[in-house]
């Protein structure tokens, strides 16, 4: 076990955290303004992803599949919003669980129908190809403009809440919904718009994924808990825990992984070493959220309101 | 006709026709049609399970899947060593039902108890997603622990035993499958009717003021959800003794969310919503099935137009809104 090699697993946890962070921010901040838990968010995801690699695999630009599977996500999220989860506001948590769960059948089949039953494979665009020299490690280009793309998309969000007229409204949302409804905000016009806007993030988070691994009806779900632990652990509502979470989960997952077999190997027999290992290793993220909800039953960033 | 007549009728209704259609099937010779409704009777007791957690005591646990799934490797990996005539913790395997039912309910008991003590210190989205967490870290240690087939599962090569039945019959399997729902459904019936399920409905409806009557939500909270722990894990016991085989699959969050639906789609709280709700499930999956390789699509639909339109589920759709739920 070379640092060189710990070196490039960090970066990778890096890099998947801040992955994680495009698909948190934006179900942290469904939650946060209109109370909403949203398991098809994944589904977004899965459908930047295959238009993605759909629009990349006619044009053969990757660029303009990356433009429209973001523009594809947040027109779907945005219809989703209009016809179903708008009626779901003022409902429990267990009718919006269940109906985002109907949600995840419907888009996943009709995914299914429209793009057939196979995987698509999205390749890495020509200019991000190859490794660069970082010091002693030799990394993946794309991976290292994965965590360019991830912390440019993090700063333009903390621009956009902190600085711009929608942001201000976003805010007052989280605190406080029916008075910024009674200072004459248009909230439902508000509503759609945080919601295509968390939907366009995991989008883009899809695509850009979409060119490290296959592209799958289902791809999405795994993500989704992810996410679902990222902002349970950061504070459900807060954009600052979520970046926290993400990073946190993203190298927790992948140093763990990386780690705990070559750390029991160190006293058991090697194989036996690996199977214990791996399985703590798979477990150890959701250890982690449970010891945070018990300790911190908010999260570690609790977002007020 | 009042509301309360019409749903014990239908109760009455569906009861019968859930042994009188794999008795035909029976005498029809048509193993299939049996084995469907044996799937059934099991994933309403798993439902059933559910329903004192979330229909009595509105508790969301969207890690249901896990006691499903202690009670399936319990059964597996006792038949696994019965099977090779090896040990398990100083514990021989055995291939009788039984015991491995009283197992798999201690079992699933015992980690309810824990989850439950542990989760119960949160709610609302918070209760769903720690639920959530501890059934994924299951999913997670069963896909990745070597011993018992990881990833691939654990066939269970000869199903296990009942006294006095064969149960590689199908129609005996279903009979044993039948007894046990109706013993569950008998069960959650007198927990509902009882001085306990009383104070957990109080506590569901209002815990600051069944607090000032003297009951304790905490401890209330946590016995309906060992309970409901435990006849799930029995659910999945039986489970993997119809498919002969546990997976990691048993424990995904998919199954959690099956669960759930299946109360849904027959009326949270009520008596036999886990019965309707399964035999839709599974209904839609044979008959749409067949129709369709799309059928899932049109399990969304419905799914949500229940949620939307029609929140009593099944039963109450027919039987109008619950008296006490």
């Amino acid at each position: 076990m070379t640092l060189a090699l710990v070196l490039e697993q960090l970066l990778n946890g890096v890099q998947f955290g801040l992955m994680l962070f495009l698909m948190s921010a934006g179900l942290t901040l469904v939650f946060g303004v209109m109370g909403l838990i949203n398991l098809a968010h994944g589904s977004l995801y899965m459908i930047g992803a295959f238009l993605c690699a759909a629009i990349a695999g006619m044009t053969g630009n990757f660029w303009l599949g990356l433009m429209a599977g973001i523009a594809a996500a947040a027109a779907a999220g945005a219809l989703i919003e209009i016809v179903v989860i708008r009626r779901l506001y003022a409902r429990d948590h267990l009718d919006q669980v269940l109906a985002t769960f109907a949600l995840i059948l419907i888009l996943s089949e009709g995914v299914r129908m429209i793009f057939g039953p196979f995987p698509l494979y999205l390749n890495v665009p020509d200019i991000l190809r190859g490794t660069v020299q970082l010091g002693i490690v030799d990394y993946s280009f794309y991976r290292l403009a994965l965590i360019g793309f991830g912390l440019a998309v993090a700063v333009g969000l903390w621009l956009l809440i902190s600085k711009t007229r929608l942001g201000i409204q976003i805010r007052a949302g989280e605190s406080d919904r029916e008075m910024i409804a009674a200072l004459g905000v248009n909230i439902r016009a508000l509503y759609t718009i945080v919601f295509a806007l968390g939907a366009a993030l995991a989008g883009l988070a899809g695509a850009l994924v979409g060119a490290i691994q296959s592209v799958q009806v289902g791809m999405g779900e795994p993500v989704l808990i992810l996410a679902f632990v990222v902002i349970v652990i950061g504070g459900i509502g807060s954009i600052k825990g979520a970046m926290v979470g993400a990073l946190l989960v993203g190298v927790i997952d992948t140093m763990g992984r990386f780690l705990l077999p070559r750390i029991f190997a160190t006293f058991m027999d090697t194989s036996q070493a690996m199977g214990v290992g791996a399985a703590l290793a798979s477990m150890l993220i959701y250890l982690l959220m449970a010891l945070v909800l018990i300790f911190r039953p908010k999260g570690l960033f609790p977002a007020h309101g | 006709m009042d509301n309360l007549r019409k749903e014990w009728l239908l109760n009455a209704l569906l009861a019968l026709a859930l042994f009188a259609v794999p008795l035909w099937a029976w005498m029809a010779n048509e193993p299939f049609i049996i084995t469907l409704a044996t799937r059934i009777a099991i994933l309403a007791i798993a439902g059933v399970g559910l329903n004192i957690a979330l229909g009595l005591g509105g508790m969301v646990s969207f890690g249901h899947a896990l006691y499903l799934g202690i009670g399936g490797y319990v059964a597996g990996i006792a038949a696994h060593h019965a099977f090779s005539g090896t040990t398990v913790l100083g514990l021989p395997g055995t291939n009788q039902m039984l015991p491995i039912w009283a197992m798999a309910m201690a079992l699933s008991g015992l980690i309810a108890g824990i989850v439950g003590a542990l989760s119960l210190r949160t709610s609302g989205i918070f209760f769903i997603m720690i639920t959530l967490a501890f059934a994924q870290m299951g999913f997670f240690f069963t896909l990745s622990w070597p011993a018992y087939g990881g990833e691939d599962g654990l066939p269970i090569f000869v199903r296990n035993q009942f006294p006095g039945l064969n149960t590689a019959r199908p129609w005996e399997l279903f009979l044993i499958a039948y007894g046990v729902l109706l013993a569950s459904l008998g069960v959650f019936a007198m927990l509902r009717a009882a001085r306990f399920g009383a104070a957990l409905m109080a506590i569901r409806q209002n815990p600051d003021r069944a607090a000032a009557i003297g009951i304790s939500p905490f401890g209330v909270k946590l016995v309906a959800f060992v309970l409901s722990g435990m006849i799930t894990g029995l659910a999945g016991a039986m489970m993997a003794d119809l498919t002969r085989f546990v997976s990691p699959a048993m424990m995904a969050w998919t199954m959690s969310g099956e669960l759930i639906v299946i109360i849904i789609l027959g009326g949270v709280g009520r008596l036999f919503g886990p019965v309707a709700g399964a035999a839709i499930l599974v209904g839609f999956e044979v008959f749409f099935g067949g129709v369709s390789e799309h059928w899932k699509l049109w399990l969304g639909l419905v799914l949500l137009a229940v949620v939307l339109f029609a929140r009593g589920g099944l039963i109450g759709l027919i039987a109008g809104r619950a008296q006490n739920v």
